[in-house]
């Protein structure tokens, strides 16, 4: 047995607190990976309480970053077409409605005629610093994610600087940004970028100041201790910080460029900004990242202020109430797929319908297996949480949506007025007023 | 807004640009080039501007992209023949087009519409006023960023264009009326027509209200944006709602009536600061105006003929006439010179949109990028017509 | 239907102020129009606006190839207080410049140049006189009578359009 081996053995049986030496031994005598995943997989109760990033199985922890990037990729898919169904309901017409019945495939072909188109850089361009915009832009987007809570246990890792993680790599971002507006070497683009880097930079401080707030109720930066402190206060912190609350609502709004914010790609007056040089799949990266960007501060706002994965209503315990709420999941997607399935029967019967036809029943039938499959006890239990946290922050997304459909755009010199002279103000006497009543409390 | 410059908003003459060779680098201005290929400046407009950071310092109009020569084609064409002409320069207010024209024509030949026609050619003309009026504000709309009003404003305006399809077969470039008077009579529910649109339409106008009117970021982008005083809109020709804006109340429908518009009961909406949001203002109520214009007509419709007898060979007297009527853009004028022959002599058509844009220049200077489409979008300029 | 005279104080003070240097008064179709010497207009237009006539509509021209002063130049006048239009006319010969207008009204900056370009015919005192529809570059004043209608300044859309033909 090596030292390295006995270390092993030594973190695991304190991390696990796990009995039994035959398992503990085996581990031991076994490279790490496997022994973690060995160690997952004989101990359930194990990887139960805390996530894999924190009880050092790798493994896991690479199959939830997995997951994660592919829950992000499809959650973009379903809000871009969501969006424009939304979008187009809201304005009188129908959206897509050609690719699939009621247009479902229509983000799947619009990625596909994305990634076949032509790849153009500008002449004069920085070529380096042009590949490297989407990527960084789409890095921070998603590894921030990593910090994220789905549920106690659904998550990547609980860093205990967690707020500050997601903070930190959200806003390199802008970064991003800025390269693409100056890669780009054209006047749009450099615009976008500049108006980008002002709006977002003068937002974060809004963000970091209502994030303090919070911090001051829970005493910890850690994501999930965020949200056990709102289960152990019996309360979502929105009812003790709702102007931190409005602040951030409002500042995410700005930080991830969303109408009536989204001046560094304002189509009618700079074109489309910073991305007005990029095509093809270097443009969708963008689009990509901006969505899950989207999708990363509504994660922020529901974990700090909205209780995370708890249930609505936490703090009521009556009798069969857990029982009910835990079958809402199931009873969503068996929801869908009813709907779908109906669509489907009630289509015509002509032959030039059947594929849109047999389409929707398959994707009806996916739904109500899911459904089927989230009504089974075990996955009903491990599954609410992260329903609950994805419902939260879809709300989120639809306010998006609907925001974008609503209001006028900003003008950049109103949009920086507002930040500076309303938002930071009142955050800074919202934390002020925050701090002395928290002392004050007994 | 303190910290804004008033600067002459009259000046003319070249912009100065950095010359060619020296170096940019130590200047903070940049020289943008907005157009002729860019969503909101209303087609090919080429505004160059010169900009400290966002700041517009001096810009200038480069038009001229979509000239077709119309005058010249009109010196080339009969009489009749060049009426299809008119409904491609302004091609959102074609009937009005057509209106000025053929009443242009009417007067170098010194006859008049009989009466059913021009209660005819008025309700056409006011409809073609909403539905101009109607993208001029789904567009503007779009150019501030919000999304929604311009397809609200495209389904109203769809129910327009299924009237004049109705009437003529066409939906854009009607060409509705004739020199004369008209060529087809009414269809039959054309009045039920009328009246089914004014019965809906003030409550759609108040639709758009509910969105903008009283909208906190629209008020923002556009009280006190590319304000424009009467004295400036005078020295600079400008007409139409922009003037209104300006607190004129001068509408050539008033003026000088054409058409029988002495007989309808409306008023001239004024603004009282000249700035796109009294335009927008103007302009709102100026469509609930023609609205009330086309119940009054449609009650009144006479009997009677709808062309006047013209000669079939139709070769105007030797003379000159200058024929102006209120489009929806402003004043919309036609000077003919004929020489006695089949085609005009000289035909110059007067665009409001031509003359209205001078006034940009002026009113960008000390404004910012996102401004300069608000101030486009608030003149109301159609590429066609300015080019011709 | 000939044109009528056009007299009136108004016409009667204008003769009084510049005597034979107005040609012509004359009415026709109800319309107002004063044949102007070419010599005079400058100051004929200050008068004018000085009467009120603050709203310059038009500017344009006519060309008469065949006459001796091939160029007529019609100012349109408007005034918004009496609501009353005038037109003035005044007859240039090939070369001669054209007083601005500009100095009354600033809107004829556009209508000038518009004249400019259509026809060639140069206005002093004017801010900026440049072509303003068709290209700098352009040879040729399309609107001239002696400019026909098909053609295109060939070399300029061979070498801007890459058009072989020119058309």
């Amino acid at each position: 047995m090596s030292m390295a081996g006995g270390w092993w053995l030594v973190r695991n049986a304190e991390c696990c607190r796990r009995p039994g030496v035959l398992a503990a031994g085996l581990t031991a005598a076994l490279p790490a990976p496997a022994a973690n995943l060995l160690a997952a997989v004989t101990s359930p109760q194990a990887a139960a309480t805390s996530p894999p990033g924190n009880t050092g199985h790798f493994l896991l922890a690479t199959v939830y970053i997995l997951l994660i990037f592919a829950g992000i990729s499809v959650g973009v898919i379903v809000m871009n077409w969501v969006e424009r169904k939304v979008l187009a309901h809201m304005q009188v017409r129908l959206g897509p409605m050609r690719v699939g019945p009621h247009g479902l495939l229509q983000p799947i072909a619009d990625a596909l005629k994305l990634l076949l188109k032509e790849d153009l850089v500008p002449q004069g361009a920085d070529h380096l610093v042009f590949w490297l915009a989407p990527v960084v832009v789409v890095v921070a987007a998603f590894s921030a994610f990593t910090a994220i809570p789905f549920g106690p246990t659904a998550a990547v890792s609980d860093l205990n600087i967690g707020v500050l993680f997601v903070l930190a790599v959200a806003s390199l971002g802008v970064l991003g940004i800025i390269f693409a507006g100056w890669s780009s070497n054209s006047h749009y683009p450099l615009l976008g970028a500049l108006r980008a880097g002002a709006q977002m930079v003068s937002y974060e401080i809004t963000i970091g100041l209502a994030v303090v707030a919070v911090l001051l109720h829970t005493g910890t930066l850690s994501m999930q201790g965020i949200v056990r402190a709102q289960i152990d206060h019996q309360q979502w912190l929105l009812f003790r910080e709702p102007v931190a609350f409005g602040l951030f609502a409002v500042a995410m709004v700005a930080e991830t460029n969303r109408s009536p914010f989204d001046l560094p790609e304002a189509e009618s007056e700079l074109v489309a900004g910073y991305h007005a040089e990029y095509s093809g799949f270097r443009w969708s990266l963008f689009m990509l990242g901006e969505y899950a960007g989207m999708m990363l501060v509504s994660a922020v706002a529901v974990t700090l202020w909205l209780g995370g994965w708890t249930r609505p209503f936490p703090n009521v315990h009556a009798a069969g109430l857990d029982a009910l709420f835990s079958f809402v999941p199931a009873a969503c997607f068996l929801l869908l797929a009813g709907m779908a399935l109906r669509a489907a029967w009630k289509m015509p019967g002509h032959r030039r319908w059947r594929v849109q036809r047999d389409g929707l029943a398959v994707f009806g039938s996916l739904l109500l297996g899911l459904g089927l499959l989230l009504a089974v006890p075990p996955m009903r239990t491990a599954c609410q949480n992260v329903f609950w946290f994805v419902l939260k922050v879809a709300v989120f997304q639809y306010l998006f949506i609907w925001y974008r459909a609503t209001f006028p755009r900003y003008r950049y010199d109103q949009l920086l007025r507002i930040g500076w002279r309303i938002l930071i103000p009142t955050a800074l006497a919202n934390l002020v007023l925050s701090a002395t009543l928290t002392a004050l409390r007994p | 807004m303190s910290h804004r410059t008033t600067p002459d908003p009259l000046r003319g003459g070249p912009m100065t640009a950095p010359a060619p060779g020296e170096s940019h680098l130590d200047s903070s201005e940049m020289i943008l080039n907005m157009g002729p290929q860019h969503p909101s400046t209303h087609g090919v407009l080429r505004v160059v501007l010169k900009l400290d950071g966002e700041r517009v310092v001096d810009a200038e109009c480069v038009i001229g992209y979509l000239h077709r020569g119309v005058e010249k084609i009109g010196e080339h064409r009969t009489y009749m023949q060049f009426n299809p002409y008119v409904d491609r320069m302004d091609y959102v207010s074609a009937v009005s087009n057509g209106l000025g024209y053929c009443e242009a024509v009417e007067k170098l030949q010194g006859v008049v519409a009989p009466p059913r026609a021009q209660v005819v050619r008025v309700m056409l003309a006011e409809l073609n006023r909403i539905s101009s009026h109607i993208v001029w504000l789904g567009t503007h709309a779009l150019d501030i960023g919000a999304m929604t009003p311009v397809f609200y404003s495209f389904r109203e305006r769809e129910e327009i264009l299924k009237i004049f399809e109705k009437y003529c077969g066409a939906r854009l470039t009607t060409h509705a009326f004739r020199i004369g008077g008209l060529q087809w009579d009414l269809y039959d529910g054309f009045e039920s027509d009328l009246r089914r649109f004014c019965q809906t339409f003030p409550a759609r106008v108040d639709e758009y209200e509910t969105l903008l009117t009283e909208n906190r970021i629209w008020r923002e982008r556009t009280v006190g944006v590319g304000r424009l005083d009467a004295t400036t809109c005078k020295a600079l020709g400008v007409t139409g709602p922009v003037l209104r804006a300006a607190g004129v109340a001068w509408d050539l429908r008033k003026a000088q009536p054409y058409s029988g518009y002495e007989k309808y009961a409306f008023e001239i909406p004024v603004g009282e600061n000249g700035d796109t949001y009294d335009r927008y203002r103007v302009r709102l109520q100026e469509m609930r105006q023609s609205c009330r214009i086309i119940a009054q007509a449609v009650d009144g419709i006479p009997d009677g003929p709808i062309l006047a007898r013209i000669p079939k060979v139709f070769k105007p007297p030797v003379g000159e006439v200058y024929h102006s009527i209120e489009a929806p853009k402003g004043e919309l004028g036609f000077y003919i010179v004929s020489d006695g022959s089949l085609q005009p002599y000289r035909l110059r058509v007067r665009p409001p949109s031509f003359v209205n844009l001078q006034a940009l220049r002026g009113m960008v200077r000390g404004a910012l990028v996102a401004d300069v489409v608000a101030i486009i979008g608030s003149i109301d300029i159609v590429l066609g017509e300015v080019d011709r | 239907m000939a044109s009528a005279p056009w007299e009136d104080a108004f016409t009667a003070a204008l003769r009084d102020q510049f005597g034979s240097h107005i040609l012509n008064s004359e009415l026709y179709r109800e319309q107002k129009l004063l044949h102007v010497d070419r010599l005079s207009v400058g100051d004929v237009l200050r008068a004018l606006h000085r009467a009120g006539f603050d709203y310059l509509v038009d500017v344009t021209a006519v060309h008469w190839p065949k006459r001796e002063r091939p160029f007529d130049l019609i100012w349109i006048l408007y005034s918004y207080a009496d609501n009353r239009r005038v037109r003035v006319r005044a007859e240039y010969p090939e070369g001669d410049e054209v007083a601005s207008a500009t100095p009354f009204w600033p809107g004829a900056n556009w209508l000038e140049r518009e004249v400019f370009d259509m026809f060639g015919i140069r206005f002093s005192g004017h801010p900026d006189l440049r072509r303003i529809l068709l290209p700098e570059d352009w040879t040729g004043h399309p609107l001239r009578k002696d400019y026909p209608i098909l053609q295109q300044d060939q070399a300029w859309v061979q070498l801007h359009l890459g058009i072989e033909r020119g058309q």
